[in-house]
């Protein structure tokens, strides 16, 4: 289907399958109940979770392929941010031209900062890359406010021309849509005393979340993919057989731009406010931590590792003292203090604590991240608890082995 | 001119606070091979070992002062530290005002600790395994640090002053027959840059001249052969861990009074460094040295307003620019070495 | 919106899911509800929106306290408060019109993305009916706008850039905190009563859009009353060391040196310009002084002993004498075990005011709230009488100027108030350049 194989084609449709049914999914627990605080299925979470989905795909294409680490990817993401809120600014609420131009900007910056920091590998290379993204996010913040409206970030106004969508009616801001059909609008289900949420804009996410997987499994299986894979396992050798890597890796990493921009344009799109905090260093932490603990170089970890932290962020920080107060109220006084002082310090204020200890976890045990440890399960499923030994484990992505020691000339 | 020796004087102070916290992490870097993003919170974790001894000492008992009352009106409550108490006011003052430099000697056996149970708990588990894992599980570490700290004392940045006794400043100026007053520098970072000059130094010649050192720059250079030769070389690691933070952690405990300590002061140092630590090039120590004082200066001078006025902003981004202008055509930085982190 | 209901909700209804209960097309809230979040049932849920984490985290920790506080005093728990001093009377103690007030938390992290993306989530998932909070201009900023468009009320919390009621200003946001022009109106006269009217000011700018606004105002300011501006700098936001920038002063004859720098900037640069013997230098004749324009206590305790005798101004002081004050200052005490922050007293005041607004109008709806808040004069919650001005919905009231006090009693006893500054001293006209721009807009009920 689609020119994939049989396996990957069933693995897409579970895909589809997933994202269309996520505003369900998200929504396991009854409202009014206990747990109802850790329902995800709101449209700004889904719609996070699909925008970062795609953010890290894209950055996987670069990471996961050819081993180039970009500490600078955040950069793209906050120009395309930039370049999509411009274009509702001057010229229409409809998301395609916002998204569309988000694209092409971002895709250019990465052309020209990728050709210049191409020119180095390893650390040096995800040092210059930090280098521009923290250049541009210095910038934003400060000197090109004009352009940007520094800390308060790039907003619509009311008096902003809109060429095509022609003069506001009455007195509120016009709202993001896709020819006529508003992105804020949803339709609620009510049933199973649960409230489901279809978010427009997060099916909008959705589909071009879908889209942008798609692309990275063609590109993943295509023979542009083994070149990249080439570059990762040994440069030296591809470059005795006469195949200069430097195109590939500046193509990979042009994709993985303009995959961040599109994210950036999404982002502008769900909600029109461009702000330069997306460029800064440690949103590109961020990408490169959801990669890592979704599982780097496979398909489906990344979007996986973006879920995981943006509903640690959004949730776990929400969890307040009195929250846990009404979930531990049964317990006998002392008892509850104690139980309550504990899950204090990670949710709530403390939800940086989980976020930490949940990467320190997962890394330890789990190398090859979140993916591995769902690989691990269903053999465990699969093939009952039988003790296995380190000749076990069959490396099914075909990562090359680790980094070489850093060792002296 | 007194404009640029004041710059330069700037320089040399910013420069040797980037360059003790780049030389432990090229010393990990480049006897362990692991990318340390817990390296900022190392360097936090010393400036508030400043904070709690300071704290320590202003130890208080309280007693009820009837004349008094505090803010909700009930009778006040008069704190007096116990040093105070018990070996007399004067020398209890006098503790508690030195509480920085005492708590150098507090910090080393602390941060030392810190550095082995970090490297045995965690680290050696990562050698094996690739940076971006290491990146992960460091970054994971940093932050639990940084939230144990924000527990205990709050986000708000914490005052904890230099000894009385090196308040004020020193007349450069009227030493090298300018005006008076026109080249002046506070005494306590003096200090800091001699006690930099002094760790750096130490550090170098531990490296130089002693058995261990050699062992360790052996191991540096080869590891499997220096192994096959029946060395220990892992211990040694061991301790070339607890070095570098202990070295982090004084250069923290030293600069807790000119930027008073708060729990996320570790990151914003960390990006810097890690700059700093590859414009020197990779596994190079003197690089790392040479690179913290070079970006140091270069930021002071581009804050001048005569800089400012034709490039705007040019002190927001300087050290970036130059890192990208030194790594593009310096391939390794400064004094990298080949294959050191390239793959 | 109502043109396109049609298209959507066919297309909508096409694709609906089958054995739907009861099926509406909504934006942000279920269309049985009047407006947005229109509470049902016994219940009105408030958004307390504040940095958790950060570096304004302790602010943050100490809004939230100011919060529980207020629900505490709206549902009748606790010693009321400043609901006995408040000059309005319609709040019983019997929630907000008899609907219990219950509130959820979420982290800023003092970034725009996050804070809005927490503020969304209070609104289309919890049912939050107002927004409060914060610790930051762009933050307040950019969460008002949200508001705005999903339509609840929002509440600023301390936030002190002009842009918040000027350009940016929004119909359903209202800003009970003082302003950089307000800092500037009450300092200037002080400053010159104690420094003189002929003085030479040197401005270090966090560079950033709260630091422009407040270089523009206190210098504008002073300049009116004689003062020479001899230099503005602009520091990068958390520039950590500030010495490279304080030392170009010492070669100036500048003879004051104004830091418009908040939070962990202020404690950097106020210390190292005291490291850097700034306040023991005399130059043409006179003592060399530092100006800090806008205070906080919670940070000021950060620079430690450098704040002795600096002039600055502060929206509230938890040393006020009055009433209203006094009743503030007791039941927080009481509670936590130490006095309340200027960001704890805006945030608690806020929402009171909300409620109160409610209570008056009759009604949960934004429109009518906003309404019932337009032109409100209010007395008896620590700043003397407020109005809560139609035209940009800023409280005009007035203005403390504090000074770092030379010998404090506790480590709370940090400011001592020179003086009071008038509210009608520190009023602007609604179209004043520094606020020009912007417009309020219609209120939003969603």
């Amino acid at each position: 289907m689609f020119g994939l194989n049989k396996k990957d084609s069933s693995f897409l449709l579970i895909v589809i399958a997933l994202t269309i049914a996520t505003p369900i999914l998200l929504q396991p627990f009854a409202e009014g109940s206990e747990l109802a605080q850790f329902n995800g299925g709101y449209p700004d979470l889904m719609q996070k979770i699909a925008i970062f989905g795609i953010f890290a795909v894209g950055f996987n294409i670069l990471f996961g392929l050819t081993g180039y680490l970009s500490f600078g990817h955040a950069a793209f993401l906050g120009i395309g941010s930039y370049a999509a809120v411009w274009m509702m600014k001057l010229l229409t609420m409809n998301v395609i031209p916002a998204i569309l131009l988000a694209m092409l900007v971002s895709g250019l910056f990465a052309a020209a900062i990728g050709y210049v920091s191409l020119r180095r590998s390893g650390i040096y290379f995800s040092i210059l890359t930090l280098a521009f993204a923290q250049m541009s996010y210095k910038m934003a913040y400060s000197v090109l406010t004009p352009l940007t409206n520094g800390e308060t970030g790039l907003q619509l106004a009311l008096d902003d021309p809109r060429i095509l969508d022609g003069a506001v009616e009455g007195s509120s801001l016009p709202v993001t849509n896709i020819f006529g059909l508003a992105m804020n609008s949803s339709y609620k289900l009510e049933a199973l005393g649960r409230v489901f949420t279809f978010n427009v804009g997060y099916y909008f996410c959705a589909f071009i979340a879908i889209l942008a997987f798609y692309v990275a499994i063609r590109l993943f299986r295509s023979p542009f993919g083994m070149m990249l894979r080439a570059v990762k396992s040994n440069q030296q050798r591809m470059t005795y057989t006469g195949l200069d890597p430097k195109p590939y890796t500046l193509a990979a990493f042009v994709i993985s731009g303009m995959y961040a921009g599109l994210a950036g344009g999404l982002l502008a799109a769900m909600d029109p406010l461009a702000g330069a905090d997306r460029m800064l260093w440690t949103a590109s932490g961020e990408v490169v931590i959801m990669t890592i603990l979704g599982g780097a170089g496979t398909l489906m970890g990344p979007v996986l590792g973006a879920g995981v932290i943006k509903y640690l962020e959004n949730i776990f920080s929400k969890i307040n003292e009195s929250v846990l107060h009404g979930w531990f109220h049964w317990l006998p006084d002392g008892v509850e203090d104690v139980v309550i002082w504990i899950f204090a310090r990670f949710t709530g204020e403390g939800w940086h604590l989980t976020l930490g200890v949940t990467f320190m976890l997962v890394v330890t045990f789990l190398p090859g991240g979140l993916i591995e440890g769902l690989r691990r399960l269903s053999k465990r499923i699969k093939h009952g608890s039988q003790k296995r030994d380190k000749y076990d484990d069959p490396d099914p992505e075909h990562r090359p082995g680790p980094g070489k020691r850093v060792a002296g000339e | 001119m007194e404009t640029i020796l004041l710059q330069l004087l700037n320089g040399l102070d910013k420069g040797s606070a980037y360059a003790l916290i780049a030389l432990g992490l090229t010393l990990i870097f480049g006897t362990l091979g692991v990318v340390n993003f817990a390296h900022g919170a190392i360097f936090m974790i010393g400036a508030f070992c400043a904070v709690t001894l300071s704290k320590l000492l202003n130890l208080s008992f309280e007693t009820i002062d009837p004349e008094k009352l505090d803010f909700l009106g009930n009778p006040a409550k008069v704190k007096t530290p116990y040093v105070e108490a018990w070996f007399g006011p004067e020398f209890g003052h006098a503790l508690i005002d030195w509480s920085v430099p005492l708590a150098i000697l507090f910090s080393i056996p602390i941060m030392i600790a810190v550095g082995f149970a970090m490297e045995r708990g965690l680290i050696k588990h990562f050698y094996k395994r690739p940076h971006a894992d290491q990146i992960l599980v460091t970054f994971g570490l940093a932050i639990v640090l940084q939230e144990i700290i924000k527990y205990f004392y709050g986000a708000n940045p914490i005052s904890t002053p230099a000894p009385d006794a090196f308040k004020g400043s020193f007349d450069f100026g009227a030493m090298l027959g300018f005006d008076p007053n026109m080249i002046i520098y506070p005494y306590w970072r003096l200090i800091y840059f001699g006690f930099a000059a002094v760790v750096i130094g130490a550090v170098f010649s531990f490296l130089q001249f002693t058995t261990f050192g050699m062992v360790v720059r052996a191991g540096m250079a080869d590891r499997e052969t220096v192994g096959l030769l029946g060395i220990n070389i892992d211990r040694r690691f061991t301790i070339m861990f607890g070095l570098a933070s202990a070295v982090a952690g004084v250069a923290g405990v030293m600069y807790a009074p000119i930027l008073s300590p708060n729990y996320h002061m570790g990151m914003d140092f960390l990006v810097l460094c890690f700059v700093v630590v590859v414009v020197g090039g990779m596994g190079s120590l003197p690089g790392a040295v040479a690179a913290g004082f070079l970006l140091g200066i270069l930021e002071s001078f581009s804050s001048m307003n005569a800089v400012k006025s034709v490039l705007p902003g040019i002190d927001q981004i300087i050290i970036y620019v130059v890192a990208i202008v030194i790594l593009l055509t310096r391939p390794r930085g400064l004094m990298g070495k080949k294959g050191v982190m390239e793959d | 919106m109502s043109k396109t209901d049609l298209t959507r909700r066919t297309v909508l209804r096409t694709g609906a899911v089958a054995g739907a209960g009861l099926a509406l097309p909504t934006i942000f809230t279920s269309g049985a509800r009047a407006f947005t979040n229109e509470p049902m049932g016994g219940t009105v849920t408030l958004g307390f929106n504040v940095p958790q984490s950060g570096a304004y985290a302790d602010e943050g920790a100490d809004e939230l306290r100011a919060y529980q506080l207020a629900v505490e005093h709206l549902n009748g728990e606790g010693d009321g408060g400043m609901l006995n001093t408040f000059s309005s009377k319609v709040l019983e103690g019997n929630g907000i019109m008899g609907h219990k007030v219950e509130y959820v938390t979420g982290d800023t992290q003092t970034k725009s993305d996050a804070a809005r993306a927490s503020a969304k989530s209070m609104i289309e998932k919890d049912g939050a009916v107002m927004i409060t909070g914060g610790s930051s201009s762009g933050v307040a900023i950019a969460v008002q706008g949200l508001c705005q468009e999903a339509g609840v009320i929002f509440m600023s919390g301390l936030t002190h850039s002009n842009d918040t009621t000027g350009k940016d200003k929004k119909a359903n946001g209202f800003r009970h905190f003082f302003n950089a022009y307000m800092s500037g109106a009450a300092l200037a006269p002080v400053l010159a009563a104690r420094y003189g009217a002929d003085r030479k000011a040197y401005h270090l700018t966090a560079d950033y859009t709260w630091g422009w606004t407040q270089e523009e105002s206190i210098a504008a300011a002073t300049e009116a009353l004689g003062w020479e501006t001899v230099n503005k700098v602009r520091t990068p936001l958390g520039a950590g060391d500030f010495s490279s920038y304080i030392t170009p002063v010492l070669q100036t004859d500048a003879d004051v040196l104004i830091l418009n720098h908040y939070g962990g900037d202020m404690v950097n640069s106020l210390t190292n310009a005291v490291q850097f013997g700034l306040r023991e230098k005399m130059v043409n004749g006179k003592n060399f002084e530092i100006v800090v324009p806008l205070f906080s206590r919670l940070m000021a305790r950060g620079a430690g002993e450098n704040i002795k005798g600096i002039l600055g101004s502060t929206n509230w002081h938890w040393s006020l004498t009055d009433e209203g004050s006094q009743a503030f200052v007791k039941s927080f005490g009481t509670k936590y075990g130490f006095p309340p922050s200027q960001a704890a007293h805006t945030c608690y005041v806020q929402t009171l005011l909300y409620a109160d607004a409610v209570a008056r109008a009759g009604s949960f709806n934004p429109c009518a709230v906003v309404e019932a808040l337009e032109g409100f004069e209010f007395d008896g919650l620590g700043n003397g009488p407020t109005l809560y001005r139609a035209e940009d919905h800023q409280c005009f009231k007035d203005v403390l100027v504090v000074r770092g006090k030379e010998n404090p009693t506790s480590e709370f006893d940090l400011l001592e108030v020179v003086e009071v500054t008038p509210a009608s001293q520190v009023t602007y006209a609604p179209d004043h350049p520094m606020f020009a721009g912007g417009a309020l807009g219609a209120c939003n009920a969603g």
